[in-house]
């Protein structure tokens, strides 16, 4: 065992920590810390000051134009990234359709997409959940039916995070009926401009509209656009949500928000004193920043175990278990903090250059939109109750 | 950073497994823990003979001069087994302070002797009105001659009846600035009186009274000005090492629990088929995982030269343990119905194990305040 940072892990964290701090445009920065709204432009401004770098793709290897960083050290680039207020890098392209394609993907395939992801020419969505299929994914009804040098896409996708701002989009579609419902399922690329593709937004409980509902109808899509084999798709699939939940541990937003979190309970008062010196209060920050070291000490052990070649599959489960409720956690906390102060909400104050009058501040306003968008977080990227099934099934073992 | 056990790490744990599988069964330890000993001195000797007595024992002085990481190996597998013997007490405690804080002579009259197995110690730093406070110090030592005399009152004394040396915290005026000294005393010494009683873990703890009990000079350790430096230090080690025993005695009541589920049988099925009781299992295992995470935080930060670094591991690590280990017991306990109920089997005992670690050195409501103050 090395239980300790090593040097050159210390030194690259202190060169990505140098990085960030000289080119985060400081706006950007503010509005991010302050849980103000985050367009699209600043995804892709920040995405290509990475990428100008060379650290546009922190998971991919280096003969796709990726960093090549070990496990370790894209986890410290998380943290020093969300620690300075960067915005996240959107994970669909770079860590959701882009392992796919490097796995199952042809060459041409490679060729023209990869690059067009590190620049973010194309903001990728993702189709999977249906309004009959969500955690039993497998039951998806959208079809894809072949037609000469194209498949025709029918049908609806749902929770389709910022398809609004997308211009591809990679789907599971049934490609034939016959078989068990996993067997029959392909996985598709789709070019948003595509006539018969329409996005509508779902607005959420922040009053935020980020996800959609992604309606097909007569969607021709050429063949050329098949990732890996026709009804290859579940295979895929599963592929990507190993990804996705390796991903969601969060550890970078649980340590960002409980630094907030921090800052808020000093200049907040209660009975003439900071809520920070308040017993009651100040016990439960201390369990939640507990729980905050342990999960990113869980989250070091897990890497490690990767790294040696064992299975991570409970592992990584209680990871995104615990990460959703930490954040919950915060996200509750905030509130806490806010007081009666959570209450007023103005939506356009959340806005870059809003003049829209708040009762009581940019930061407070934004409290109660953060603490409900949080909700989601225990339920994306399969369930809580889903990873428990995980988890308690491969122990129990019947 | 790396987590794998290392090549001496693999070899030590497999030694100790295959001593404990072959010694340990749980009937056993139940005879033992009824004893008037509380433990057996044949074990003792073989821990000895195994080096584990010496992990903590620089090798100049017949010791391993292990790590922390290596006293988490060894005392995960001594959770597992819910082992009596007082191994953390010495072997943890009482060497890694010596070995830190003593002067020569007495690194040299005591370190190779615990390394043998000849003497074992005891910490009696804690007072009946003090609760968890190591500051809270009535016990006194006066001056007298080159020497001091002891006077006081020390309570719940972890494995202290079967000490042969007792380490005591007292107040003496000479000691700056926290008037808190640390004294090695032989516990047959005049005017040591040890009252024993069993704990409900099986186990054994002892209240001291001290009256009028004469030391010399060289009873001193690590200084008459640094004495609650080195007691928290000393209690800190005994966290950490606690915090491991804690994740094997976890990792058994998982293991344990697991196997009735596949066993028992209700409505026809292994109660393990059913949803609610699997979800129970993940949230035991969700526990264990962020108990071992800290632990191992533990470990690492144990010899941290930052004491405010030390104490917001010590306390993290402590506090999980103890909310871990309540919850793991618990719902083990539950999932077990009545069985889990019975005296005769083992789950309840590890619960109860469980339960006396929260309660050593603070328990997890203790420790989340030591950590908010320093938030």
């Amino acid at each position: 065992m090395d239980l300790t940072e090593s040097a050159d892990e210390r030194a690259f964290r202190a060169e990505v920590r140098a990085f960030v701090a000289k080119e985060l445009p400081d706006d950007l920065r503010r509005r991010v810390l302050d849980f103000q709204r985050v367009e699209r432009d600043d995804y892709v401004l920040w995405q290509r000051i990475l990428n100008a770098r060379g650290w546009g793709a922190p998971g991919w290897p280096a003969e796709h134009g990726g960093t090549g960083w070990t496990a370790m050290q894209r986890i410290i680039f998380e943290q020093e990234c969300f620690g300075a207020g960067a915005p996240r890098q959107m994970p669909f392209g770079l860590s959701m359709v882009a392992p796919v394609l490097m796995k199952f993907g042809t060459p041409a395939q490679k060729a023209f997409y990869l690059p067009k992801i590190l620049t973010m020419e194309h903001w990728w969505c993702q189709g999977y959940s249906e309004p009959g299929a969500g955690s039993d994914l497998a039951s998806l009804k959208t079809r894809a039916e072949r037609d000469g040098d194209h498949y025709v896409l029918n049908g609806q996708k749902t929770w389709t995070s910022f398809a609004h701002y997308a211009n591809w989009f990679f789907c599971l579609a049934r490609t034939t009926a016959d078989g068990k419902p996993q067997e029959g399922i392909s996985f598709l690329l789709v070019d948003m401009a595509t006539p018969g593709l329409k996005v509508r937004p779902i607005r959420t409980l922040d009053q935020g509209a980020d996800v959609n509902e992604v309606f097909l109808d007569d969607v021709r899509v050429p063949v050329a656009n098949l990732v890996g084999t026709e009804n290859g798709g579940w295979t895929i699939a599963k592929y990507l949500l190993g990804h996705e939940r390796a991903n969601i541990a969060g550890i970078g937003m649980c340590q960002r928000l409980l630094r907030r979190l921090k800052e808020l309970a000093r200049t907040q008062t209660s009975g003439g004193k900071p809520l920070i010196d308040d017993v009651r209060f100040r016990d439960r920050l201390a369990k939640l920043e507990i729980d905050v070291l342990s999960h990113e000490w869980s989250l070091m052990r897990l890497i490690s175990m990767e790294r040696a070649g064992r299975s991570v599959s409970t592992e990584a489960s209680i990871l995104k278990i615990r990460g959703s409720e930490i954040q919950q956690d915060l996200g509750e906390m905030l509130m806490e903090c806010a007081g009666p102060y959570a209450m007023p909400f103005v939506p356009e104050a959340l806005l870059p250059d809003a003049a829209a009058e708040t009762a009581a501040g940019a930061v407070l306003n934004a409290v109660a939109g953060q603490y409900f968008d949080l909700r989601k977080v225990s339920i994306y990227g399969g369930t809580n109750e889903v990873q428990k099934n995980i988890v308690g099934k491969a122990l129990v073992g019947l | 950073m790396d987590f794998e056990l290392s090549e001496e790490q693999t070899m030590l744990a497999d030694s100790l497994g295959r001593w404990l599988d072959g010694n340990y069964a749980f009937e056993r330890r139940q005879a033992l823990s009824r004893s008037t000993q509380g433990f057996d001195e044949a074990n003792w000797s073989a821990l000895a003979e195994l080096g584990l007595l010496g992990v903590n024992v620089p090798a100049e002085h017949d010791g391993l001069g292990g790590s922390p990481a290596d006293t988490y190996v060894v005392m995960q597998a001594l959770g597992r087994a819910l082992v009596v013997e007082p191994y953390a007490s010495t072997a943890v405690v009482a060497a890694g302070l010596l070995a830190r804080a003593g002067t020569s002579a007495q690194r040299a009259e005591h370190l190779p002797a615990i390394v043998a197995g000849e003497r074992r110690y005891a910490l009696a730093a804690l007072e009946p009105d003090a609760r968890f406070d190591l500051r809270s110090v009535g016990t006194t030592a006066r001056r007298s001659g080159a020497g001091f005399v002891l006077d006081g009152r020390k309570a719940v004394v972890v494995d202290g009846d079967s000490a042969h040396w007792l380490i005591v915290s007292a107040r003496t005026v000479d000691a700056q600035p926290n008037g808190i000294a640390l004294f090695l005393v032989p516990a047959n010494a005049a005017g040591v009186t040890v009252r024993g009683f069993p704990t409900i873990d099986g186990r054994r703890s002892a209240e001291i009274e001290l009256n009028g009990v004469t030391v010399g000079a060289d009873a001193v350790i690590g200084g008459l000005g640094d004495g609650l430096a080195w007691l928290e230090w000393t209690v800190d080690r005994s966290i950490a090492a606690l915090c491991a025993e804690a994740v094997g005695a976890m990792e058994k009541l998982l293991d344990l629990t697991v196997e009735h589920l596949r066993t028992r049988r209700q409505f026809g099925q292994p109660i393990g088929k059913f949803q609610s009781l699997q979800h129970k299992v993940a949230d035991m295992a969700t526990a264990i995982e962020q108990a071992r995470s800290t632990a191992l935080l533990a470990a690492a930060r144990v010899d941290a030269e930052d004491p405010i670094e030390r104490r917001r591991a010590m306390s993290a690590a402590k506090a999980m343990a103890g909310r871990s280990g309540r919850f793991v017991g618990q719902t083990a306990v539950q999932l077990h119905g009545g069985m889990g109920m019975t005296d005769e089997y083992p789950v309840g005992h590890y619960f109860k194990r469980l339960t006396c670690i929260d309660l050593t050195w603070g328990n997890a409501e203790h420790h989340v305040a030591l950590y908010g103050a320093l938030l």
